[in-house]
């Protein structure tokens, strides 16, 4: 069977590729913790050895639109390029590419389908920002194969924050009773409290620093009932307009399960919270 | 319709730089050329019914963000493309980004509806 060897839970910071590689005196002042913090959290899964990578993201309308737009999707090819454009001209992010694992993308579609998730796919997949900033902090060689799974946390009418945590649950499932002898890490990336294109965006901290504590708080518990009683569609609206990605934390509290984080640890920044969460499903020393 | 639009002209470095230099002209092009094109099909099987409302033509041409946000554009779409159009107008860092937000200061919860 594959083990799940690690699930990691994290913001994904378009702008630390770029800031990582300033040199120190035209770095900002908060440069060195971040950089720091990032390369202490890589150790999470670097140390667990993994041979293939879950990666769960949101794409940000670069190839998903609102033609025909899924809920959920999983990538299938054995190849996805990476980043866009304008992902280039805002951000400094390079293109890359990744190898994909087809075996485990055909695998949880048609499980996941059998158990409920009606899973859209795609065989030609340019994953962006969502997939490939976790990749930069912690995984910069690039050399996993991976398995992109979409979630829609951008264009309403969005699937409710019940159905992420299921989603996760059932990943998890599904990973733990793949036949292969292959060791999974899972990576999701998601927001705390954020706005953007509204008058609360990027200002000194997060646009709202309470619930940020407190969606911490639940994450580093795994206290996916806490976090599900405070959180609705509705309710993301008032910490920040893109708030509701903090639905793919939800998702990932769901592959974890009922458990305290192994590692936990974040970084106020302005215009949001950086955090960084890992378990060890099998133990540290799986 | 203004979701489309402001989609459509993000991803194209051409495109971003004609609506910034000339909106009113770059719009009634856009909305006679490009706006029947469904963007996942062939150019043969275009649809037939969209076409901007008079405050929506008026927003997109004036460049006025804040109409767009009251109008219910997505505010992503409409703060990426802005950033890519005006950033360069603004000598500090994240000054364009920080005057965009004070203009929409007299919007209070709940904002504008987004949903398509």
């Amino acid at each position: 069977m594959a083990e799940l060897v690690a699930v990691l839970a994290t913001t994904h910071h378009p702008f630390f590729y770029k800031t990582s590689l300033l040199p120190p005196d035209n770095a900002p002042p908060f440069a060195a913790e971040w950089v720091r913090k990032v390369e202490r959290y890589r150790q999470t899964l670097t140390k667990m050895h993994p041979d293939v990578l879950v990666m769960i993201g949101s794409d940000h309308f670069h190839q998903l639109w609102l033609d025909n737009m899924p809920q959920f999707l999983i990538g299938k090819a054995p190849f996805y390029d990476g980043n866009y454009y304008n992902e280039q001209r805002e951000f400094g992010l390079p293109r890359l590419r990744f190898r994909g694992n087809e075996e485990l993308s055909a695998y949880l579609l048609r499980e996941g389908i059998d158990r409920g998730f009606d899973l859209a796919f795609s065989n030609e997949l340019r994953v962006d920002h969502s997939i490939t900033c976790p990749i930069f902090t912690v995984r910069p060689q690039n050399d996993l194969p991976i398995v992109p799974v979409y979630t829609n946390i951008f264009a309403p009418p969005l699937p409710r924050p019940e159905r992420f945590v299921k989603l996760g649950q059932t990943l998890r499932e599904l990973i733990d009773e793949w036949p292969a002898r292959l060791r999974v890490a899972v990576i999701g990336t998601g927001h705390l409290s954020l706005e953007l294109g509204g008058p609360r965006q990027f200002g000194p901290h997060g646009p709202d620093p309470e619930f940020d504590a407190r969606a911490v708080e639940w994450i580093a518990n795994g206290d996916i009932d806490g976090c599900l009683a405070n959180v609705t569609l509705d309710s993301l609206h008032a910490p920040g307009n893109a708030t509701h990605g903090f639905m793919d934390f939800m998702l990932m509290m769901g592959v974890a399960g009922y458990n305290k984080a192994d590692y936990a640890d974040n970084l106020d920044l302005f215009h949001t919270m950086e955090a960084y969460f890992t378990w060890y499903p099998n133990g540290e020393d799986a | 319709m203004l979701n489309k639009f402001l989609f459509t002209v993000d991803r194209d470095p051409q495109l971003v730089e004609r609506y910034r230099e000339d909106p009113v002209a770059t719009l009634a092009w856009w909305e006679a050329e490009r706006a029947n094109q469904i963007l996942n099909c062939h150019g043969g099987e275009a649809s037939t019914w969209l076409s901007f409302t008079d405050d929506e033509r008026r927003a997109l041409g004036s460049h006025d963000h804040v109409a767009l946000f009251e109008l219910g554009a997505h505010p992503f779409l409409t703060l990426t493309l802005w950033i890519a159009m005006f950033e360069r107008d603004f000598d500090q860092p994240l000054a364009m980004q920080l005057d965009y937000a004070a203009r929409l200061a007299h919007f209070t919860l709940p904002y504008p509806d987004i949903t398509t």
